[in-house]
């Protein structure tokens, strides 16, 4: 149908107001690439932020990378005005505060979200969820401040002790003196951070597995516990491989709360799990500030490198498998 | 209309934005060369001294209106940020060398003395309880004495229940002037027992780092059991329990602004180049054995005549007039003589566009 | 076995009993199984009730010692210094509220718009695809790197510390979430009312924001509250760029100045003020985490109520 026919059919008021909705053609010929073009750039800036940031990261730590080579990873003392680079107590206490805060979230997070999913009735379900998504955000220098002055004499006086009593303690990864900070407690306070993010990711994932195959395990006479361990893991697997990953990532580059309760103790590596440590970030939050030399900014922006390439592959891993559980699951990955 | 409701919505946001920006910057006082306000002296390092400048800073502002805006960053921070140009005046409590003075061309001045105190937090020990050698304490810090019921501790302290709990040695994490002198300390009373030297950061073989000398208090604060070194007036102002030492003359002295003046007064600061006094383990019954003197460094180029003359006017008048404040705060004024010699001799050099900076 | 596709029930029932036959169940009791299943469930619900308890506990923390901070002087005077008496976080709050208002000037509209060009011409292309993963693998970024980009970019060239930087680096993590959440959001549009702007000739751009972003502006409003909660509430960013000052800023460029020099802002105060030991500093900071406890989770809450309201038109 022509314009002209369509506007007689409209009547006087549908005319107005189509003479009003109709635009000049001039300006769309004008105007549509215009704003195409302008939100590709708008989408575009955050590709160019990232290869902006790995690029200042790179060139920034360019001088540390070929003076030092591989000496900062292989090395303890970190004492640059001594010129010492070993960023081996950093990099371990990254890894050991996340191995900790990870083997106590995952499963507290698989079992809530089991939880959520099959078990409780939805509304006590939205609050309970609810309640663990605000905790999500929660900042990061009110979990530190917690910890410090409400978890560590918590830690040092009751704990610790206990857990030194117990034939645990007899293991070389509980000795040394119950100081309160260290990198147990960090893992900790860690893990209380990083658990909702899991949750609230699997729970999502489970969501994906269709009922009718569960409810094909329940009319046999499944248990929960088996529907979840056999029919939804099988689904969800490769989704919740992605929340933890989502998890570590998080776990990683985590600043303020482990820097208030870590001890920053840049020259041994702990050799207890109640032993004071470093991590990258702290390392970084820590002493930053006060580096003017060169070769000791480089240092530490090299270990800001380390901390960012990490984190983006685990990134990066963990959106390939969401986006496969996705697939599978029909939803648009 | 197609978006009004969201574009009077963003013109009211740049409106506010525009406002706030309007009113802050209306609100900007006179300027100095360059546009740059200069009623504000900027100035970071050593955390030793900082509960003093931060008090001559209020009473400065409250007389003559011009702001200190001092950074506790530690004298690592301080001697980087003043070398790089960041800072109107950088502090420190480690002196720089003659030798590194001229190669970044710096002039040196002592500010105040001041005493570092060993703080503890032990159930049942009180303020002065405790009495400790330099071999005991260079022990603690090596990591050869682990617990506080220690033979070697229990016999210096006969009549003092102690118990049998782990220490948690506190220890600077960030590069500090309050390191080097400890250590010196450490290294000239006990050098047999303390190997790892006299460094503003040094490889703590044991311990929990704070930063600063406010996170190690907060530190000894928290961990029950600890032991850390502090400026006395980190101690003092926060309640913190102190330590007996033994000095030099084999007293046992607690801290105060007598025994820091007692160490204080042998010093040369005449023939000592770059007024590099180092005053632990000192002779006398009453001497305190850790003191130090604080430092200021500032360039002896600048471009800002203005902030570099007010920073001057400052430092002044806190040598004129800041004595009464300093003694309050437990800290030992720099004599008259010294004062004069610093303006005849050293601010003489600053220079400020091409012309000195300091007029008498 | 590969998990099959949704909706293919009979394939699903043919796998489960496949599953069944490939290994014949063993006769353990149905008293075993179920013991082991309350096993389970009792202990994802001491799970559950101890995230519960934790959220509970911090927020009671924060309030109890926080409440004795907050009166009328910390809402109007200056910080005290170190051993000071009284005082408090004016200068703090004003200073967090003008760097968060700048970084989400500049994160916020890019954000916005890249989420329409995502929701709008991306759907599906390669480009598009590549530009999500790379939102989300922004969003993963720790925020003390963005911290150091910022520092890079605008705190080493210039040599002077200043709050600018630190919006920069609070809008580098703002962007992402904002195109993330609108993104979402405008996914949710029927693709009819699109089709429909479209049939009456509209061009793409009205199509798109008059049309599109007026139906969603409830869920946009969302995603820019969270957007803004979520980095109100961060201090790694702000470390090495913003640092944080005593006083009142004084002016746009000088050295008290919001381009020009140190900013004071709440989560770097509160760091500072925590870690020390001055009991009254202490006291301060807990009344700035509670204040940020405050907003952080009052302004969720709120967004999560709008969100509801939003939902509920489609």
């Amino acid at each position: 149908m022509s314009t002209l026919e369509w506007e007689a059919r409209l009547g006087p008021e549908g005319r107005r107001g189509a003479a009003k909705a109709a635009p000049r053609r001039t300006h769309s010929r004008l105007t549509d690439p215009l704003f195409r073009w302008f939100v590709t750039a708008c989408g575009a800036a955050v590709a160019v932020a990232m290869v902006a940031l790995s690029a200042v990261l790179i060139a920034s730590s360019w001088r540390a990378i070929t003076t030092l080579g591989l000496e900062p990873l292989r090395t303890i003392p970190w004492s640059p005005t001594g010129g010492e680079y070993g960023a081996l107590t950093s990099l371990f206490g990254t890894f050991v505060t996340t191995v900790i805060a990870m083997v106590i979230a995952v499963p507290l997070a698989l079992a809530i979200a089991l939880l959520l999913v099959e078990v409780v009735h939805p509304a006590l379900g939205r609050v309970v969820g609810t309640t663990i998504e605000m905790l999500a955000a929660i900042p990061s220098i009110i979990f530190g401040m917690w910890g410090i002055f409400v978890i560590v004499p918590l830690m040092q006086q009751y704990v610790q002790p206990w857990i030194q009593a117990t034939p645990l303690g007899r293991l070389g990864l509980f000795s040394g003196p119950p100081l309160g900070i260290g990198v147990f407690t960090a893992g900790v306070v860690l893990a209380l951070m990083v658990l909702p993010f899991i949750t609230a990711v699997s729970r999502d994932v489970l969501k994906m597995v269709p009922t009718v195959v569960k409810e094909a395990g329940y009319g046999m006479g499944s248990t929960t516990f088996e529907v979840m361990s056999k029919i939804s893991a099988r689904y969800a697997l490769t989704g919740i491989a992605g929340a933890v990953f989502l998890g570590l990532g998080r776990a990683l580059g985590e600043t303020m709360a482990v820097t208030f309760l870590i001890g920053s103790d840049f020259n041994t590596l702990p050799r207890s799990l109640f032993d004071p440590g470093t991590s990258i970030s702290s390392t970084l939050a820590n002493t930053f500030n006060e580096a003017t030399d060169p070769l000791h900014v480089s240092a530490l922006v090299e270990l800001g490198l380390i901390l960012f390439l990490i984190t983006m592959v685990f990134q990066l891993v963990a959106q390939l498998w969401l986006a496969r559980a996705r697939r599978m699951s029909g939803t648009r990955a | 209309m197609i978006g009004r409701r969201k574009t009077v919505t963003v013109a009211a946001l740049l409106a506010a934005v525009a406002l706030v920006a309007l009113a802050v910057g209306g609100c900007g006082s006179k300027t100095g060369s360059g546009g740059r306000p200069a009623d504000t002296i900027v100035g970071a390092g050593a955390s030793f001294p900082f509960p003093l400048y931060s008090k001559w800073g209020e009473e400065y502002n409250a007389q003559k209106g011009i702001k200190l805006n001092y950074q506790s960053i530690g004298s690592g921070g301080g001697i980087s940020a003043i070398e790089a140009g960041t800072v109107d005046f950088g502090a420190s409590d480690a002196p720089l060398e003659a030798s590194e003075l001229d190669a970044q061309s710096l002039v040196q001045f002592p500010m105040c003395v001041g005493g570092v105190v060993p703080v503890v937090n032990i159930e049942g020990v009180g303020s002065g309880a405790l009495k400790l050698d330099a071999a005991t304490l260079a022990d603690i810090y090596a990591g050869g004495i682990t617990k506080w019921d220690d033979p070697a501790i229990k016999a210096l302290n006969p009549g003092l229940s102690l118990p049998a709990s782990d220490i948690a040695a506190v220890h600077r994490s960030d590069s500090s002037g309050t390191t080097w002198i400890f250590t010196s300390y450490l290294t000239a009373a006990a050098g047999d027992v303390w190997t790892l030297g006299a460094n503003k950061e040094i490889d703590w073989p044991t311990g929990v780092g704070g930063k600063g000398n406010e996170g190690v208090a907060a530190s000894v604060q928290q961990v029950s059991g600890s032991i850390g070194y502090v400026e006395y007036a980190y101690a003092k102002q926060n309640g913190m329990d102190w330590v007996q030492l033994q000095n030099k003359d084999g007293k046992f002295v607690e801290p105060s602004l007598e025994s820091f003046a007692e160490a204080a007064a042998i010093a040369d600061w005449q023939k000592t180049p770059g007024f590099a006094v180092v005053l632990v383990d000192q002779a006398g019954a009453a001497t305190w054995p850790i003191t130090g003197a604080s430092f200021i460094l500032m360039q002896k180029e600048n471009s800002d005549a203005a902030r570099i003359t007010n920073a001057l006017d400052f430092f002044a008048w806190a040598y004129r007039t800041g004595g009464s404040t300093a003694k309050e705060l437990d800290y030992v004024p720099i004599p008259d003589s010294v004062y004069s010699l610093v303006e005849d001799q050293l601010w003489s050099q600053i220079q400020a566009g091409g012309a000195p900076a300091w007029k008498k | 076995m590969s998990a099959p596709a949704r909706n293919d029930t009979a394939g699903a029932a043919r796998d489960v009993g496949a599953a069944i036959a490939a290994k014949p169940m063993r006769a353990r009791s149905v008293a075993r199984r179920r013991l082991v299943d309350r096993l389970v469930t009792g202990s994802a619900w001491a799970a559950a009730s101890l995230g519960v308890f934790i959220m509970g506990w911090i927020v009671v923390t924060v309030v109890v010692r926080g409440a004795g901070a907050i009166n009328w002087a910390f809402f109007t005077e200056l910080p005290p210094g170190p051993g000071g008496e009284g005082g408090g976080l004016a200068n703090c709050i004003v200073g967090t509220l003008v760097i968060t208002g700048v970084a989400a000037a500049m994160g916020i509209p890019v954000g916005f718009f890249g989420a329409v060009y995502l929701a709008e011409f991306g759907r599906t292309g390669r480009v598009a695809t590549a530009i999500r993963t790379i939102t989300n693998v922004v969003l993963g970024v720790p925020s003390i790197i963005a911290g150091m980009f910022a520092f890079a970019i605008l705190v080493r060239p210039l040599q002077h510390y200043s709050g600018f930087a630190g919006s920069f680096a609070l809008a580098f993590i703002m962007l992402p979430v904002m195109t993330r959440t609108a993104e979402d959001v405008l996914n949710l549009v029927p693709n009819d009312l699109r089709e429909a702007a479209l049939a009456i000739g509209a061009p793409r751009w009205r199509a798109t924001l008059g049309v599109v972003v007026r139906s969603a502006r409830g869920g946009l409003i969302t995603g820019t509250i969270l957007a803004v909660v979520r980095v109100s509430g961060e201090t790694a960013p702000l470390l090495f760029t913003a640092l944080s000052s005593p006083y009142w800023m004084d002016s746009l460029f000088g050295s008290g100045g919001f381009f020009g020099g140190p900013t004071a802002n709440l989560t770097k105060t509160v760091y500072d003020y925590a870690t020390s030991p001055y009991g009254n500093w202490q006291n301060l900071a807990w009344g700035g985490a509670l204040l940020i406890i405050v907003a952080v989770l009052g302004m969720n809450v709120l967004a999560r109520l709008l969100f509801q309201r939003g939902k509920e038109w489609h």
